[in-house]
């Protein structure tokens, strides 16, 4: 999961705004409850995904990476949690298991975990795909350089690792006889990337990294996508943080699933798509 | 004015049993092109790394003497410091490359010394025009190819502008047509804005022509210190493996003064009255042109016979592969490519021709989305970093002793496998690769002298010609013109996933401008042997 630049208006916004975004969106995913407005957040970053044209990705991503932890979450929740009235089986009392049940209320509170975990995977997927990291370490530099330049190096260097372990595994490819041990495997892949590590270190250095001075502030003009990413972080997280504490968009697992809100839940959920993919509606001036 | 200035440096690196620069006294000036050069290890690399400040800041060790970058004195100063004046650029792009996208790669030497966003803005784009790179500055660096990420590099070491730019074979891992224009572009950078290029190389007859002078190492300490023809007097008579193949050839033809290039090879037979003429096309009776492309058949009288290489009793054999990415292009596109026993093949192309996938499709790490590969026994592969065959933590964990014996390692056999040079770590891979119980029908090898000296080059070539003596098909994927005359009997070359050409290495690397060497080049005789017994015929005339 790699960022790439494309012609979309998330491309296009400052990355503050860019990533205020992203994060008001993970927002009304980490605070809401309702499966509605957890389902919205998924699909309004799906959506954005795509009209940032990073749709394969980040939909490949939650995919591969979200569904399994909601399935796990869903499958998991029944068998560890003793909560909930409507029983709908009966399992274990075969030592050294004892007997358990298993209520539908579980079951539903697993899945929406999972729904949730979801969505903020997606949102995530989203940000690491339409955020500049480069435009994200200059954000962060004013305020601490080297943490910063130490984070996205680390990032960077994970895709050079791993090209560098997909080279190390055709290398034992082509050596004939029996494979190589793993501990010898491994000490060989730490070596490699403590190589690797001390190879950068030196370009760090001679690029001027040792004594970096601080960052000149740089001052750009809005544009009419940061504008409009802004309202619309600015829109759903109002949206997100009213619902909850007006109890539109409440629910409880248990004793008995309860979802609150009725056609509120409903509302809230459109809204927050809406006011999500609006601003992918102006495309003027996102080519670079 | 003298930029940089070294009295009396000594140094060894921590551990180290010798030292790596001794007693070395060099000063180089404004505006100068200085080439480095020397064998393997012989302090090439450390003398850039003492003057961009690594050693020893970086490296620590033992430093003896007065290192000094524009007023700089590396006691005092570190690398940081240091990069204000002098740009530095290392042989793997990979390894230098911080940002995700090339502005923010070109900017961040920019941004560390805190010049304003205006003034970085400036220098991105100012560097990026220089460097004909300005369509690429919005593409991630990890998009990018070798070339283009080499070149990315060079700018981001150019961009503030720096008085001194020194470069650890930044040609290595290029192509000849990216390595002659990353030569020509620094020669363009020296000229136009007189900035001092220090440049350490192998393939002195890639950059010989631009400089202006040239600086020997041998085992450490400044052997010779001469302008390029001068140089190569020196060379020819102490060190004639660090010689241009132009120079040998001159120097076999009794003619001297020895040329740095090809425009002062031909000048010097010119004014001597030998005609020698100017390379060409391959004529007629060589390749036979079809539908606009040289066909794969040859006809020329050197080539072995269809027969002998479309045979069932082939080594190895490629029948119309190709090789489809997903969602991608093609990279091989129905490759028709037979080896005979004992036939020894250079397999040329440009970066991306598609050398490095055909040689995977020959030992199954990849399989042919159409098409077959077949081989009468096993195919031993090496691929472009041995290091990536070594797991053991010593020589002898890695080979029984007889066999270090007789490929010349045992007196290794206690020392770790990294700590190995460039060419013991090769030669090391290619025995294990090529060990185990069956003798392999073909060994390949992908572009294998990439940052290696000529003397190491000529070893190399002497064991693929004992692996072919043994009836072992050899095929190499290599950039090196001169290395491929060296060891192969035949040549193929690729283009956009074909095959272009096929013969003789008369007929392919004689007639052309980036696949040819140095000495075809001048006379179209392909070693400085055959150039200088031309050159020698053509005087008698």
């Amino acid at each position: 999961m790699t960022y790439r630049r494309r012609a979309s208006p998330l491309h296009a916004a400052r990355a503050s705004v860019a990533c205020l975004w992203c994060a008001a969106l993970a927002l009304a995913a980490v605070i809401s409850w309702h499966p509605l407005v957890l389902a919205a957040v998924l699909l309004a970053a799906l959506l954005a995904a795509a009209a940032a044209g990073v749709g394969r990705e980040v939909g490949r991503f939650t995919l591969l990476i979200g569904l399994p932890i909601a399935v796990l979450f869903t499958v998991i929740n029944p068998l560890i949690s003793r909560e909930g009235l409507t029983v709908v089986a009966r399992l274990g009392g075969v030592w050294p298991v004892p007997e358990f049940e298993v209520t539908a209320e579980a079951i539903a509170y697993g899945a929406v975990t999972g729904l949730r975990a979801m969505a903020i995977i997606a949102c995530c997927a989203l940000y690491f795909s339409a955020v500049d990291p480069d435009r994200v370490l200059r954000l962060f530099r004013r305020f601490g350089f080297r943490s910063a330049l130490t984070a996205t190096l680390a990032t960077r260097l994970v895709g050079v690792l791993a090209a560098d372990a997909r080279r190390l595994a055709d290398g034992q490819r082509c050596r004939p006889g029996s494979p190589a041990s793993r501990l010898a495997l491994v000490r060989a892949v730490t070596a490699g990337a403590l190589d690797r590590a001390g190879d950068v270190a030196a370009a760090l250095e001679v690029r001027g990294y040792g004594g970096a001075a601080a960052p000149a502030r740089a001052r750009v003009a809005w544009s009419r996508h940061d504008v409009a990413f802004a309202l619309s972080a600015a829109a759903i997280a109002a949206l997100a943080i009213g619902a909850q504490a007006a109890g539109v968009a409440g629910f409880d697992a248990y004793p008995r699933v309860e979802l609150h809100g009725g056609l509120g839940a409903g509302a809230i959920a459109a809204s927050l798509v809406a006011a999500g993919l609006a601003p992918f509606a102006d495309r003027r001036g996102i080519a670079r | 004015m003298s930029l940089l200035r070294l009295q009396r440096v000594s140094y060894r690196y921590p551990g180290a049993e010798r030292p790596s620069l001794r007693d070395v006294d060099l000063e180089i000036g404004d505006g100068e092109f200085v080439v480095l050069c020397g064998l393997s290890a012989w302090g090439k690399s450390t003398l850039l790394r003492a003057a961009c400040g690594l050693v020893p800041h970086f490296h620590g060790g033992r430093f003896d003497g007065r290192l000094v970058v524009g007023g700089l004195d590396t006691r005092e100063h570190g690398p940081s410091d240091i990069a204000a004046v002098a740009g530095t650029l290392f042989q793997d792009p990979e390894t230098q490359t911080v940002m995700g996208s090339v502005r923010s790669e070109i900017a961040f030497g920019l941004e560390n010394r805190g010049w304003s966003a205006a003034a970085v803005a400036r220098g991105v784009e100012e560097a990026a025009l220089a460097l004909g790179i300005a369509p690429l500055l919005d593409r991630s660096t990890s998009e990018l190819s070798g070339g283009e990420l080499q070149r990315v590099a060079l700018a981001a070491a150019l961009a503030g502008r720096p008085r001194l730019v020194l470069l650890d074979e930044p040609t290595s891992q290029l192509d000849p047509v990216a390595g002659d224009e990353l030569v020509w572009l620094l020669r363009r950078l020296n000229e136009e804005w007189g900035t001092a290029i220090v440049l350490a190389e192998h393939r002195l007859e890639r950059c010989l022509p631009a400089a202006d002078r040239v600086v020997a190492l041998v085992d450490g300490a400044v052997a010779c210190d001469a302008p390029p023809a001068a140089f190569l007097e020196w060379a020819m008579a102490n060190e004639p493996s660090l010689a241009t193949p132009a120079a040998r050839m001159f120097s076999l033809a009794g003619l001297s003064p020895l040329p740095p290039g090809v425009k002062a090879a031909r000048t010097a037979l010119r004014a001597r009255g030998i005609e020698v003429s100017a390379p060409t096309a391959p004529a007629a009776d060589a390749p036979t042109e079809r539908r606009g492309r040289i066909s794969a058949r040859w006809v020329g009288t050197h080539a072995p016979t269809p027969s002998r290489r479309r045979g069932r009793d082939a080594a190895l054999r490629f029948e119309r592969v190709w090789f489809e990415r997903r969602g991608g292009r093609a990279v091989l596109r129905g490759i028709d490519l037979a080896l005979a026993p004992g036939e020894r093949v250079a397999l040329m192309g440009r970066n991306g021709a598609g050398k490095s996938t055909l040689l995977r499709h020959a030992n199954g790490l990849l399989q042919p989305t159409r098409g077959k590969v077949g081989a009468a026994g096993r195919v031993a592969l090496l691929l472009q970093h041995p290091g990536d065959v070594l797991v053991a933590d010593r020589v002898d964990g890695e080979l029984d002793r007889a066999t270090l014996q007789r490929v010349g390692l045992d007196h290794l056999a206690e020392r770790h496998p990294r700590d190995l040079s460039g060419g013991e770590r090769q030669r090391l891979a290619l025995a294990i690769v090529t060990s185990g119980e069956d003798t392999p029908a073909a060994v390949c090898l992908d572009e294998p002298t990439r940052g290696m000296d000529r003397l190491h080059k000529t070893h190399l070539a002497e064991t693929l010609r004992g692996y072919a003596d043994d009836g072992i098909a050899v095929l190499v994927a290599t950039h090196d013109p001169e290395f491929a005359v060296q060891f192969a009997d035949r040549v193929v070359l690729m283009g956009e996933g074909e095959l272009i050409a096929d013969g003789d290495p008369h007929d392919v690397l004689a007639g052309g401008w980036y696949f040819a060497t140095e000495t075809a080049r001048v006379c179209g005789a392909l070693t400085p042997e055959e150039g200088a017994a031309l050159i020698t015929e053509r005087a008698r005339r």
